[in-house]
């Protein structure tokens, strides 16, 4: 709480507040007016940033000079550095690129699906989680771009006319990825740039610097807070929540392809598309949890984002978590009633061969861990989300370690049995990509509104049309007065009759 | 509150999307081909040390290609001769030339002539000159008018590109000539070439591959 003197004026914490203002089961906790929202957040992109950004954004940069260092020593070098080689021939960069692609995945889910089904509160955390769905996947695409070795030939994975007469292998799933990933990138960027906008011409309107204003300006696209503007913006928004919607479902069951269509036991399974899918939303909301506890304390808005959301997150958590566990016991089940024995193999090598460490890693943190939120009180405690978050997405990550690893270390021929190693330059590269992560989410935080204003504004009381002073959505009326029911049309007809 | 761009900002959103979509095209269209071999490599045409002219033995004088290029026809190089080869008539002719001093210079201490490689392949790009030459398809075909190429060099006549490999390897029956054409300079099809080579590629069986590890292996 690094700024107790500015935040007097606006309560930031449900707990100091009023007794006699209760908050009931609202969203925004704390009798916040409109003001106190826009002022909440727009300031912390106006004034000097709190010191814990500082030392937070040195440590992630720091991170970010390392990918870079990483990156550079692998193309120089080529792919040899990292600890790939037969027969695990799809290493850690795979595994990282699952891991943050499926990271990114509760920002649309948040941002797309909550909205087309209503849950007014996605309007605290959407604009957050869909920043870090961008900078997931900026860092998930490192890793297959710099895969491929040529890195300058990436371009090559485009239907690009070229002398060469080179198309891409349309029957490839690594090219379905190709697609599937960048358009995701891109209508995410897209529909996380038009819920901005309104933000943005607020910021600008309290600009006072010519630049910033300028600045501003420009990428508020002449927004004045029109109705016509809000009709085609609200128009806009919801089309792109469609266009979202099956992406968030679709990336990440085409990122599964990539492993179900290869004929290898352990990856030829129907079941990966819909267990890759509540796996990247069960990781994803884990990382949103992490980096909103932490927000919300440093930058004093526990009114906007409450206890409440988080306990939300916590359920959807537990629900994914469960589900995912259950893909695994299902695979068990399918690899004995298969009667295959080869999968058979592949299934117990897994649970009981020399990664069975990664395994066991994997079922306690995705698993038996979310199970605690049965509990309330667990799930409403900060520490207790705040380990638990960092737990599932160790979990996750060693989810996507033991798929393509434990497949792959032992080919058909025991001649061809390895165990994979990673090297210096792997797990380097995978540090460097969460510093790029959060240097990119620092900067979210320092420079763009942390929180959609004009959304949250929206589901406040005070939005509603037939909102009176101290109500609550209802019209005014007397204590004990009772309430009298509209009478229904038929009725109000026979009576215009009667009367004529 | 006063506007802060004029009117005339309204278009800039209609102009970049216009931009941009030209801008994408062009940029495809110049690389397609400012970065393809036909822009880069063709007519590219060293300095040999010996002025040697291909004009003059072919076109002048008759000489086969293969007394000189001795195992086209069945090695994946076509060699470079040795300096043998031209001292086979070149102890009888034009022994005083000053042309050839670098030659007798080789022939005396026993030394290659380093000749400077003009049609290059990179090296993840496999060829075999014998597959090519043994199932039809001409040394003009790939390497252009030899026997117009005077003393001031060889130059490389065809891009060499993946796509100009292709162009053939897809439709062989448009470049296959007769056995005993092969290493005719300035050779014109008849008139029933297409039936005359689909028949051969029949016979022969002759399917030039498209996959990947056809040439890079």
């Amino acid at each position: 709480m690094a700024h107790k003197e500015e935040s007097k004026s606006i309560p930031t914490d449900p707990s100091a507040q009023d007794p006699a203002h209760g908050d009931g089961d609202r969203l925004i906790k704390g009798n916040l007016s409109f003001h106190d929202i826009t002022e909440m957040v727009s300031r912390h992109t106006e004034k000097k940033a709190p010191l814990a950004w500082y030392v937070a954004f040195a440590t992630a940069l720091s991170g970010t000079l390392l990918l870079l260092a990483m990156l550079a020593y692998q193309v120089w070098n080529g792919v040899g550095v990292w600890g790939n080689n037969q027969p695990v021939g799809w290493g850690w960069p795979i595994v990282n690129f699952v891991f943050w692609v499926g990271i990114g995945h509760a920002g649309t889910l948040i941002s797309a699906i909550l909205f087309l089904f209503r849950q007014h509160w996605r309007t605290s955390i959407n604009r957050a989680a869909e920043a870090m769905t961008l900078f997931a996947v900026m860092c998930a695409l490192i890793f297959p771009t710099f895969h491929v070795g040529r890195v300058w030939a990436i371009y090559w994975t485009l239907p690009i006319p070229n002398q060469m007469e080179m198309w891409p292998q349309f029957k490839s799933p690594l090219l379905w990825d190709v697609f599937a990933v960048s358009s995701y990138f891109l209508v995410s960027l897209v529909f996380w740039y038009v819920g901005l906008v309104p933000d943005l011409a607020t910021l600008r309107d309290r600009a006072s610097n010519f630049w910033r204003k300028r600045i501003l300006g420009f990428f508020s696209l002449g927004w004045t807070g029109a109705n016509r503007h809000w009709r085609n913006y609200e128009k806009a928004y919801l089309l792109l929540a469609g266009l979202a919607t099956p992406l968030v479902l679709s990336v990440h069951s085409v990122v599964s392809f990539d492993f179900a269509v290869s004929v290898l036991p352990g990856w030829h399974t129907t079941i990966f598309p819909p267990y890759f899918v509540a796996g990247a939303i069960f990781s994803g909301f884990a990382m949103v949890v992490t980096l909103m506890v932490i927000t919300r304390e440093i930058y004093g808005l526990k009114n906007l984002i409450t206890l409440d959301h988080l306990e939300k997150m916590n359920i959807i958590i537990l629900v994914t978590g469960t589900i995912v566990g259950f893909a695994y016991i299902t695979e068990f089940f399918m690899a004995w009633y298969s009667g295959v024995e080869y999968e058979q193999y592949a299934f117990l090598n897994r649970a009981f061969g020399p990664y069975a460490w990664a395994y066991w890693i994997m079922m306690t943190c995705n698993l038996v861990s979310p199970q605690l939120f049965w509990f309330k009180k667990l799930r409403r405690s900060i520490p207790v989300m705040f380990a638990l978050s960092i737990v599932v997405n160790i979990g996750m990550w060693f989810e996507r370690f033991v798929i393509t690893i434990t497949s792959l270390h032992r080919d058909f021929l025991p001649s061809s049995w390895g165990y994979f190693e990673p090297t210096w330059v792997d797990i380097g590269t995978f540090v460097g990509s969460f510093g790029l992560f959060f240097t990119l989410f620092l900067l979210f935080l320092r420079f763009v509104p942390m929180v959609a204003m004009s959304e949250v504004k929206g589901v406040m009381p005070q939005a509603d049309p037939h909102y009176h002073e101290g109500g609550d959505g209802r019209p005014e009326r007397d204590g004990d007065a009772p309430y009298i029911e509209p009478a229904p049309a038929a009725a109000v007809e026979a009576r215009r009759q009667s009367n004529s | 509150m006063p506007q802060l761009f004029p009117k005339k900002a309204n278009t800039l959103p209609v102009l970049s999307l216009v931009g941009a979509l030209l801008g994408g095209v062009l940029l495809v269209v110049l690389v397609w081909y400012y970065f393809s071999p036909e822009f880069t490599t063709v007519g590219y045409q060293p300095d040999q040390p010996v002025p040697y002219s291909h004009e003059l033995h072919v076109d002048k004088l008759g000489m086969d290609c293969q007394y000189c290029h001795t195992n086209v026809a069945n090695s994946k190089h076509a060699n470079i001769p040795p300096t043998q080869t031209c001292m086979n008539c070149h102890n009888q002719i034009q022994t005083e030339s000053p042309n050839l001093l670098k030659v007798r210079e080789s022939w005396a201490e026993d030394e290659s002539i380093q000749w400077t490689k003009v049609n290059h392949l990179p090296d993840y790009a496999h060829f075999s000159h014998a597959a090519h030459v043994d199932k039809g398809v001409g040394c003009e075909t790939c390497h252009g008018r030899i026997d117009k190429m005077g003393a001031e060099g060889v130059y490389q006549a065809e891009p060499l590109s993946m796509g100009w490999c292709l162009e053939c390897h897809r439709q062989p029956e448009l470049y296959l000539r007769p056995d005993d054409q092969i290493t005719a300079m300035g050779y014109t099809q008849p008139a029933n070439f297409v039936e005359r080579n689909l028949e051969r590629i029949r016979d022969e069986n002759i399917q030039p591959p498209t996959n990947c590890s056809a040439c890079h292996y």
